[in-house]
């Protein structure tokens, strides 16, 4: 393999590896105040993309200001999922708010599958992002440039609302215990609310990017996604953002360099991840950053 | 006479009654309702055995569909004759020992059973290191590693294309066979000391770990005979198909039992059977919102994948608002019935 082409798969791989970033940071948040998986996440990054199409090519909107709405109406969408399918189940077992969550995120993709129908849409990318440029020899397209840089821009924004802001301070004193929260006078329920808005928008930037990078919008196109990303969180350490990020690099990169490495492995590349997530949850289960998650009851 | 008397007297004369039923239909009716009984009976095995890691032990175990995918494979490929399987793989032969054996129906049963139980024992040791959500994504993992290596196996499997042309074994006698067997086996373990050493997991591990209740032997066992039922099952719905491709055995099969046993009442076997009963058959019925109906003089076209969308819905219903299914955590009994008819007292 010439350093030409392992460059070419390099940048892929960190592209790749910054979406998976994104939405793991979703994943890690509510996870580290609900203690749940959030199987729905996944299909945010659907219905983000299904908005932006339809931003476009309806309504004729320019690019940015439908990004945008993809990003505010997937937010809402996430509060909305809080709402109706785990806010009523805060005090139930935890095994019925897990299948609370499947059947969210198959009332998503079903009802996607419904209300639009199945035939894959083709993304309008915009120019800006579709561009081709040469740097060195390698061709690069403008999107796997800007895909790690708006990840870092959201996750320092991030970092900023969780460890300088007061909802932020909220946040981590929910992640830790409930009902101390609770008696420092905050609203719980807001607070989770705003996990879930924060969560769902940085799913939504990550989902309009995976569908320029891949530009097939179908209703299941979020599944594999949300999956890799929840394995990419586990690998970082869950309940920690900055190693959502890391794990999301780790495991893009570790697929591509798979795929670029070992052509016969491509047809084993969903499969890779799961044997990561075997391997972490077996020898390291908090992860490569995260600290032992108090079990809360 | 001593009520374990009535009650044996009652079961067998209530399966006398099932089988006669039965009988009547394979007689007289139609091929269609022959298939949903066939459907009904598949999927109380997997339903019951499903219901046994979940409801029983509590744990959240999502990869159902691996083990039927490997029952299903294996047993396929064990009816299947070698002229069959040489026209069948047409892109990769398949590998010895399996190219040439064919052994009768009963048999290949048995040992899809056997070898998802084999599978069920190498992922018990990793699954059963970690519990509640993680258990869950672990287990998923598995059904979709299962399923990538049907796709990639080429030489096992046939890869994307399946195996197609299987003799149409599964008959209501089989299934129906295998669905009360099954209940039987896994009503009995749940009646035994490892059955409450399981519940007592269920409630609280701790607790039953300072009762002296080893879980990860309890569970393991749990596991294996879940996969030993859901592979034969996956032996019976091959036969009953007749086609098998890896599209067939995805997490849309897992999500499909979730509901039966949601619905049904988690932890419970006669929820199991009643959930699986009401899937199979109410599945069929609902087939209505999907085709195309005339009201008067308003057409109302067909909208394909809305029952997915009530299944969705009907799931989280129940686990909201009514999280103990059907039946609960109760189950069937005779004393329950007579007492109910008010015959109870004599």
């Amino acid at each position: 393999m010439t350093t030409k082409i392992f460059l070419q798969q390099l940048s892929n791989g960190i592209s790749l590896g910054s979406l998976y970033g994104l939405v793991a940071i979703g994943y890690t948040m509510v996870y580290g105040i609900l203690r749940l998986i959030n199987f729905a996440h996944g299909d945010l990054l659907m219905v983000a993309a299904y908005t932006a199409i339809y931003g476009i090519t309806l309504f004729s909107l320019p690019w940015y200001v439908s990004f945008l709405l993809a990003i505010i109406i997937t937010g809402i969408i996430g509060i909305l999922l809080d709402k109706c399918a785990y806010k009523p189940l805060r005090d139930a077992p935890r095994i019925s708010l897990l299948i609370s969550a499947i059947g969210a995120s198959f009332l998503l993709e079903n009802l996607a599958l419904v209300i639009i129908g199945g035939v894959p849409k083709a993304f309008p990318r915009p120019e800006v992002f579709a561009k081709v440029i040469e740097i060195g020899g390698i061709r690069i397209q403008m999107l796997t440039i800007y895909t790690p840089i708006i990840t870092l821009i959201l996750l320092f924004g991030l970092l900023y609302i969780v460890f300088h802001t007061k909802v932020g301070k909220a946040m981590r004193a929910a992640s830790v215990d409930f009902e101390t929260t609770r008696l420092m006078g905050i609203d719980l329920d807001r607070i989770i609310a705003f996990t879930f808005l924060l969560g769902s928008s940085l799913a939504a930037a990550g989902g309009v990017m995976w569908a320029m990078k891949y530009p097939q919008v179908n209703p299941f196109m979020g599944v594999i996604p949300g999956l890799k990303a929840f394995i990419a969180a586990v690998l970082g350490g869950i309940g920690n953002i900055v190693g959502a990020v890391l794990g999301g690099f780790l495991l893009g990169l570790g697929e591509i360099l798979l795929v670029a490495f070992m052509p016969e492995m491509a047809q084993y590349r969903d499969a890779f991840a799961f044997a990561i997530l075997i391997l972490v949850l077996l020898f390291r289960p908090t992860g490569i950053m995260g600290e032992p998650l108090v079990d809360k009851t | 006479m001593t009520k374990t008397r009535r009650n044996l007297i009652l079961n067998c004369a209530s399966l006398v009654v099932l089988f006669g039923i039965l009988w009547l239909f394979q007689e007289y009716g139609t091929e269609y309702q022959i298939r949903i009984l066939n459907n009904i009976a598949v999927f109380i095995t997997l339903a019951v055995s499903y219901n046994l890691v979940n409801g029983i032990c509590g744990q959240l175990h999502l990869g159902p569909n691996a083990f039927i995918t490997i029952g299903a494979y294996t047993s396929a490929l064990l009816t299947m004759s070698p002229t069959e399987k040489q026209m069948s793989f047409i892109i990769k032969p398949l590998i010895w020992p399996l190219s040439v054996i064919q052994v009768p129906f009963w048999v290949s049963l048995i040992m899809a059973g056997t070898v998802a139980t084999v599978f069920a024992f190498f992922i018990s040791f990793p699954v059963f290191r970690v519990r509640g959500d993680y258990l869950a994504i672990v287990t998923l993992g598995f059904g979709e590693v299962v399923r990538v290596l049907c796709n990639a196996l080429q030489s096992v499997t046939n890869g994307p294309l399946g195996l197609k042309g299987l003799k149409p074994y599964t008959n209501l006698w089989w299934s129906w066979s295998i669905a009360i067997f099954t209940i039987i086996v896994i009503q009995r373990l749940i009646n035994s000391s490892w059955g409450r050493a399981m519940k007592a997991i269920r409630e609280n591990e701790i607790a039953a770990q300072a009762m002296g209740v080893d879980p990860f032997k309890h569970l393991m066992m749990a596991f294996l005979i879940s996969a030993f039922f859901s592979g034969v099952a996956g032996g019976l719905l091959a036969h009953l198909i007749t086609t098998i491709s890896p599209t067939l055995f995805t997490f849309f099969l897992t999500f499909n039992l979730l509901i039966i046993i949601v619905v049904g009442g988690l932890g419970s076997t006669t929820g199991a059977v009643i959930g699986a009963t009401l899937f199979a058959w109410g599945g069929e019925a609902l087939r209505v919102v999907e085709s195309p109906m005339d009201i008067g003089p308003i057409h109302i076209p067909g909208i394909p994948g809305m029952r997915m969308v009530l299944f969705s819905v009907i799931l989280m219903v129940v686990i909201i608002f009514a999280r103990r299914g059907i039946t609960g955590r109760n189950e069937f009994s005779w004393d329950w019935l007579l007492g109910k008819l008010s015959f109870g007292s004599r």
